[in-house]
């Protein structure tokens, strides 16, 4: 299961490029229960990391708090717009999901 | 020729576990530079034990990281935090929320490049105090902010 797309927007500013993510995933702490009274079992990201020609500009490590389709923004210097950024997530059951955007 | 032979079995044996070695090596390098997830410092359940998971011991207070969080969280699930470092040499950024049962939310490794500060979104239990832990040269620093929950956002 590879999850849904990851919406990415890359915009380059006065020398830095501005990056939001919002991904797709439950983020299941493994506390709550369903209708039926039993423990939903915990499913949520990991790791993160995000790199732009092959460096990475930031890396996480992610607990049951984040919340449901987590988001980020961040800020790097160095990219220009055509060039593209890519965003990969692991979640504690080895799903990965890796997407793309260009710059703008 | 028969001992040529099996010097060579054995220089070959030697060579291909030498590789192996080297490729294991090599591989457990390649995990480790995508950083192991911190399975005790996300498990514990206190800021302290987290803190003590993390290695920052006990850090000093800053007032140069700033938080950016609403005082009142009306919706526990999804509390927006933003998070700037103005220590120099900042490495990493981790989010904590004292109230949680596992305090330890997310942690950001920033290589240089990148600005020192983030927003992301996280979930509170509770009403708690949220502690931003700055790792800057080595040394660790922390800033807290006292966030209060109309609804909670974990269990349900």
């Amino acid at each position: 299961m590879m999850g849904e797309p990851m919406r990415i927007r890359a915009t380059f500013k006065d020398g830095v490029v501005n990056v939001k993510v919002l991904m797709s995933h439950e983020m299941e702490t493994g506390l709550r229960k369903d209708a039926a009274g039993k423990v939903v079992p915990a499913h949520f990201i990991q790791s993160v990391s995000a790199t732009w020609q092959g460096k990475v500009v930031l890396s996480a490590q992610w607990g049951t708090a984040v919340s449901k389709n987590p988001f980020v923004e961040f800020n790097f210097k160095g990219g220009k717009a055509g060039e593209k950024i890519s965003v990969t997530w692991t979640d504690n059951k080895g799903d990965k999901r890796t997407d793309e955007a260009t710059i703008n | 020729m028969n001992r040529i032979r099996r010097d060579m079995i054995k220089a070959g044996g030697g060579a291909s576990l030498l590789a192996l070695v080297a490729a294991a090596g090599f591989v457990r390098l390649g995990t480790a530079a995508a950083a192991e997830w911190n399975k005790a410092a996300f498990e514990v359940k206190t800021v302290a034990e987290a803190f003590k998971a993390l290695g920052a011991g006990t850090p000093a207070n800053s007032a140069d990281i700033l938080m950016k969080a609403p005082d009142i969280a009306e919706n526990g699930a999804v509390v927006p935090i933003g998070i700037e470092s103005r220590i120099p040499g900042t490495e990493s950024i981790a989010v904590l929320i004292e109230k949680n049962p596992n305090p330890l939310a997310a942690s950001f490794d920033i290589p240089a490049g990148t600005e020192t500060m983030f927003t992301t979104r996280v979930k509170m239990a509770e009403t708690s105090n949220v502690y931003a832990l700055v790792k800057a040269n080595g040394k660790y620093f922390v800033s807290k902010k006292e966030i209060k929950v109309t609804l909670g956002g974990c269990g349900g």
